[in-house]
């Protein structure tokens, strides 16, 4: 793939100046796509702990146990309230330093490595922002639905589970829209605790190459399409969950 | 108007004739220093060992013993100066220090600002510092993870000539931390430094187990405008003397310095071959 462009590319460079190294140079290139791919994955797997961890959280504090209500608040006021820099920081050099490792002979393969922790980090990061979104869900869905389930006979949790979650899902959909992309784009902080993704391997490149505007228009439209792919598919979801009749 | 131009370009003219007539060489700065009684050297301020504050408030290192022996050979008092690698070449054009002693690599964009000293004393290129034993030669970085500091060139040729796994962090002080929390088998950065490092104390158990790579040489620095004048001319004589008497080799072993092939290497080259004389 890279020969298709690269002749262009070098051109591009050696008549204008304008370098784009990943174009051409096949170790940058490699260095770009695995950027990307990281990125991606990164991207997916905070936004699906962070979803998990709204969930809970807003069905925990649901609950009557006035100790859980407590932890739940405590949790949201510790991570909201703190730069995601370093909270990133904290666990990796922090936690990471007394989770088990395993010996490699000279190093230690750390059973979470930087890329676990940045998931692990920016998950509970964001989950702390999700869970009062999914809050304000489950606040607008009716008293009188929940009334009418428990008239039913079902138990607080299936009330929880089968009524209110699905009526508060969609509620929540425009705020957590925002939520998601917002961390999509936190994502790019893990280059501090050494992530290979995308701004980690770009600004390598530019400090290599010295060709730091140009890396900054790849990263700019790398994040641009991303976050574009993202809302769509929210705004798709939005569509197809949409009730008739029902918050609009 | 027209007047004022015209004015202002023969000024301009004037100014640039007077630059070219700067360049060429002086020979105030020598007289100056022995008149003075003083010789002001631009060293390093927190650069273990090479020129730091010792806890008595005087500065203390290699930079300033090799500037003692300038100072003693002239037969003046030695004044240190600390000096940043930013202001380094400005004191120096400004007339602040005589003479810089500072891990001044040798650069091409730098020889058009000062006048930088032949030979060199000194020289740093990127190494490895591991926990002692686990490392013995380059190629034992391949395929493992190696701390870095975003933003170095070592860290290409570690991953591209050596093929290590380069894990790089915003700063030295992240990328040290790491290392020694195990989460990388080395780290790449330059020798100078991890023998400072090593030298400090601070890294029982850690060592520099291979040879730097390629070396950039570090040279002592007078006004450009005496580099080929007498001050430039004693200069040189005063570094090549560095060498031929091992006076850095020396200081090598004072300082705690891993000693260095380079060094060895210099000490033999630079002493002149006089076994003629025992015929």
């Amino acid at each position: 793939m890279l020969d298709l462009f690269a002749p262009f590319f070098q051109r591009l460079y050696e008549t204008t100046g304008i370098n784009f190294t990943p174009f051409y140079d096949p170790y940058d290139w490699g260095r770009l796509l695995e950027g990307m791919w990281v990125s991606v994955q990164l991207i997916l797997a905070v936004i699906a702990v962070s979803m998990v961890i709204g969930v809970v959280g807003a069905g925990a504090q649901t609950s009557k146990l006035r100790i859980v209500r407590f932890l739940v608040a405590a949790y949201i006021e510790i991570f909201r309230n703190t730069p995601p820099i370093v909270q990133l920081l904290f666990f990796y050099f922090g936690l990471g330093a007394i989770t088990p490792q395993v010996d490699m002979g000279g190093w230690y393969e750390p059973v979470i490595g930087s890329f676990g922790w940045a998931v692990i980090a920016l998950g509970i990061f964001g989950g702390s922002y999700n869970v009062e979104i999914f809050r304000a869900g489950v606040d607008a869905v009716p008293e009188t639905t929940k009334e009418a389930a428990d008239a039913l006979g079902f138990s607080d949790f299936k009330i929880f589970a089968y009524i209110t979650l699905p009526l508060a899902f969609r509620f929540s959909l425009p705020a957590l829209t925002n939520n998601v992309i917002s961390l999509a784009k936190t994502s790019s902080l893990a280059y501090v605790i050494a992530v290979p993704e995308i701004t980690y391997t770009l600004s390598n490149i530019w400090s290599d190459s010295v060709n730091v505007p140009e890396m900054m228009i790849l990263l700019f439209l790398y994040y641009i399409v991303l976050v574009a792919i993202i809302a769509w598919v929210m705004g798709w979801l939005e569509r197809k969950l949409a009730l008739p009749g029902y918050g609009q | 108007m027209r007047l004022k131009t015209i004015v202002g370009a023969l000024a301009i003219a004037a100014a640039t004739v007077g630059t070219s007539a700067a360049q060429d060489v002086q020979n105030d700065r020598f007289k100056e220093v022995l008149d003075r009684g003083v010789l002001r050297v631009g060293v390093q301020g927190a650069f273990r060992p090479w020129a730091f504050r010792a806890p008595d408030g005087t500065l203390q290192g290699i930079e300033v013993d090799l500037a003692k022996t300038v100072a003693d050979r002239m037969g003046v008092k030695l004044e240190p100066v600390v000096i940043t690698s930013a202001n380094r070449m400005e004191f120096l054009k400004q007339g602040k220090v005589d003479l810089l002693i500072g891990a001044m690599s040798d650069r091409p964009d730098r020889r058009k600002v000062v006048g930088i000293i032949e030979p060199a004393y000194w020289t740093s290129g990127p190494t490895l510092m591991a926990k002692a034993g686990v490392i013995k030669s380059w190629d034992d970085i391949k395929g493992k993870p190696v701390c870095g500091k975003q933003g170095v060139f070592y860290n290409k040729i570690a991953e591209t000539e050596f093929g290590a796994n380069v894990i790089a962090f915003g700063g030295n002080t992240e990328a040290k931390q790491a290392l020694r929390s195990g989460k990388c088998i080395a780290w790449v950065y330059d020798d100078t430094s991890i023998a400072a490092d090593i030298a400090s104390g601070e890294w029982e158990g850690f060592e520099m187990p291979v040879d730097t790579v390629f070396s950039n040489p570090w040279g002592a620095a007078v006004p450009l405008e005496e580099q080929s004048g007498i001050w430039g001319a004693f200069m040189a004589g005063m570094a090549y003397n560095w060498h031929k008497d091992g006076t850095l080799i020396e200081l090598e072993k004072k300082w705690g310095v891993k000693p260095s092939p380079w060094l060895a290497k210099m000490h033999e080259q630079l002493t002149y071959d006089n076994s003629y004389l025992n015929n």
